[in-house]
């Protein structure tokens, strides 16, 4: 009796050891309307698929045709090969006007500030155009002193072939938003780490190499993560340049040829799926990697429940908090 | 413990020498004309209420700061500064920083690197520093890790131990770089009531061993039992200095009574 009603009123257990003795029941909250949302949807996306799967402009056979067809893993590689180049060099570009940014010095600041306010204040297919235009608007590349004859003189065309316009196009404007996502990082850690690094005689780029940026890379690799997967897709509009041998504007070559675009676009998106994919596996991977040593993480302690008992118990509910925010924000 | 003998040399060079050091932020003077001077195996407690300058002036001594005005050494050289002919010159970073190798700090807030687990911590400095071997400087760790006590806890990173744990491990990797002179900004300022035992008891083990140290603290009770000399800054400057158990027991200057009484 006096357990049903401690049960249904959903107080907490009673005082004194009585829960101990006989066990209360606990009755957990059911939530029936998940469920029948989750049917619904499913009998829609069945419906969705079942139509997807009769309708011709769809043309399912075409695209089981070139998905696998060479041109296009061949565009798959140029897009993967641009992507991680103009990264890579988005990246170091990124740091170095992160730190120039920070930096005391106020030429160095100003033009970091430039550059940025420059890259980030123009489209990306604006400045695609533009490098397209570069052996237009420049006939040759000349080393020497000023107004005089110079020592090397290249034309502009031989230099520089469309794909690695392309990759600096990218590349350059990258770099911007990459600048101010180190920055972020670099200001996330507390001061005192490089204090102390100093005041164990460590040197300006040892502290930074060592203490600061590992702690920052935290903070830093998310939103990178985000800007590779927005860069696999930005590589789209190097035709603009133009280069013409990446996945997009090769789908979109097929199709003029087969006189159909809705299938070559599903084997372009399929396999920026693809990618985007593996991509999110190595960012998992990566940020596990750098996550070393923060929070509480009372199971990956070797032996932490000896002695320091209280300790674990005390930051579990935390914890659990925290991942189950975490988990909230990702469905959304 | 006043009578321990003072280790080799002492009477040449005092390890610290303030000559009329002030030190301004903007328009704010928090350290005005300090002079003092902290001998070879001494330990000076620094006491006083908080903005009296005590850890600006901690600070100075590795050149975390830089003083406006005045002379600072450690061990007879000047603090980031050449001195040629009457003029100084201000030092490269670079060797500012080889001056830092030989003065350790522990701070407040333990500072230790969170990505590295606490034998890592101890091994870094030795090893990116002064060159070390890694299996050297990791043996030199687990022994400096022994010595405070957490032989035990080499592998924890610093979110799993405790925050004394955590200063303790501070400790021991200021001691890896072998340091002629140890300072400490408020170690246990930032800990639990039980947990400040622990750090006092290495650092009067430090003591023991003859480490010249200095101490920004508010343990009146560490600075009665070990300190030789202390010294009571209030507004940036030096109220009164002396023995330990002397100035505790019969402060002389107004502004040191009044803070005693509110402290002890």
């Amino acid at each position: 009796m006096s357990d049903s009603s401690a049960g249904r009123a959903g107080a907490p257990a009673p005082a004194g050891g009585a829960s101990a003795a006989h066990p209360t029941k606990i009755v957990r909250l059911r939530h029936p309307w998940r469920i029948v949302v989750a049917v619904l949807l499913l009998v829609l996306v069945a419906a969705f698929v079942l139509d997807a799967a009769q309708r011709e402009a769809f043309d399912w056979p075409s695209v089981g045709k070139y998905v696998f067809d060479q041109r296009i893993s061949q565009a798959a590689g140029y897009t993967l090969l641009l992507t991680a180049l103009s990264m890579i060099i988005g990246v170091v570009l990124g740091v170095v006007l992160a730190v120039m940014r920070q930096s005391p010095n106020p030429v160095l600041k100003s033009i970091a500030w430039v550059y940025l306010w420059v890259f980030r204040g123009t489209p990306v297919y604006v400045q695609l155009v533009f490098w397209g235009l570069l052996s237009t608007i420049y006939q040759s590349i000349d080393l020497g002193v000023p107004f005089m004859e110079p020592w090397i003189s290249i034309p502009t065309e031989a230099a520089l072939s469309v794909f690695w316009l392309a990759v600096i196009g990218l590349a350059l404007n990258e770099s911007a938003y990459m600048a101010e996502i180190v920055r972020a990082g670099l200001l996330s850690v507390d001061a005192g780490q490089h204090e102390a690094a100093t005041a164990l005689g460590m040197g300006w780029s040892k502290t930074m190499r060592r203490v600061i940026l590992p702690q920052a890379m935290r903070v830093i690799i998310p939103p990178t993560g985000n800007e590779v997967i927005s860069m696999l897709k930005t590589t789209s509009l190097v035709s603009a340049i133009p280069f013409t041998l990446e996945l997009y504007m090769r789908s979109r070559d097929i199709s003029v040829e087969i006189f159909n675009p809705v299938p070559l676009l599903i084997v372009a998106s399929l396999w920026y799926l693809a990618i985007t994919s593996v991509l999110m596996v190595g960012q998992y991977f990566l940020e596990k990697r750098f996550a070393r040593g923060v929070g509480a993480r009372p199971d990956a302690a070797p032996g932490a429940v000896t002695g320091v008992v209280s300790v674990p118990d005390a930051n579990a509910p935390d914890a659990e908090a925290a991942i189950g925010t975490k988990h909230g924000g990702d469905a959304r | 413990m006043t009578d321990r003998t003072i280790a080799d040399g002492g009477a040449s060079a005092p390890m610290v020498l303030a000559e009329h050091v002030s030190k301004s932020f903007g328009s704010n003077e928090v350290l005005k004309d300090i002079s003092l001077e902290v001998r070879r195996g001494e330990v000076l407690c620094l006491v006083g209420p908080s903005g009296s300058g005590k850890s600006t002036f901690l600070r100075c001594i590795n050149h975390l700061e830089r003083v406006s005005s005045g002379r600072l050494s450690v061990d007879g050289r000047l603090v980031g500064y050449r001195e040629v002919g009457d003029r100084l010159h201000e030092m490269h970073p670079k060797d500012i920083a080889k001056q830092r190798r030989d003065i350790g700090m522990v701070f407040q807030r333990f500072n230790l690197f969170p990505h590295m687990t606490a034998v890592e911590n101890v091994m870094e400095a030795p090893v990116q520093v002064k060159g070390v071997s890694r299996a050297q400087a990791k043996a030199r760790a687990l022994e400096l890790l022994a010595r405070v006590g957490l032989a035990d806890r080499a592998d924890y990173y610093p979110a799993h131990l405790s925050g004394g744990q955590q200063q303790r491990v501070a400790i021991a990797r200021a001691l890896a770089m072998d340091p002629k002179l140890m300072l400490f900004d408020e170690p246990t300022s930032a800990l639990d009531p039980e947990l400040v035992g622990e750090v006092l008891d290495v650092m009067k083990g430090l003591a023991k061993d003859g480490m010249t140290m200095i101490v920004v603290t508010h343990e009146m009770g560490f600075a009665r039992e070990v300190a030789d000399t202390l010294v009571f800054m209030d507004g940036g400057v030096v109220v009164e200095s002396g023995d330990p158990r002397e100035v505790l027991a019969n402060p002389r200057h107004e502004r040191t009574k009044a803070f005693l009484s509110k402290v002890l």
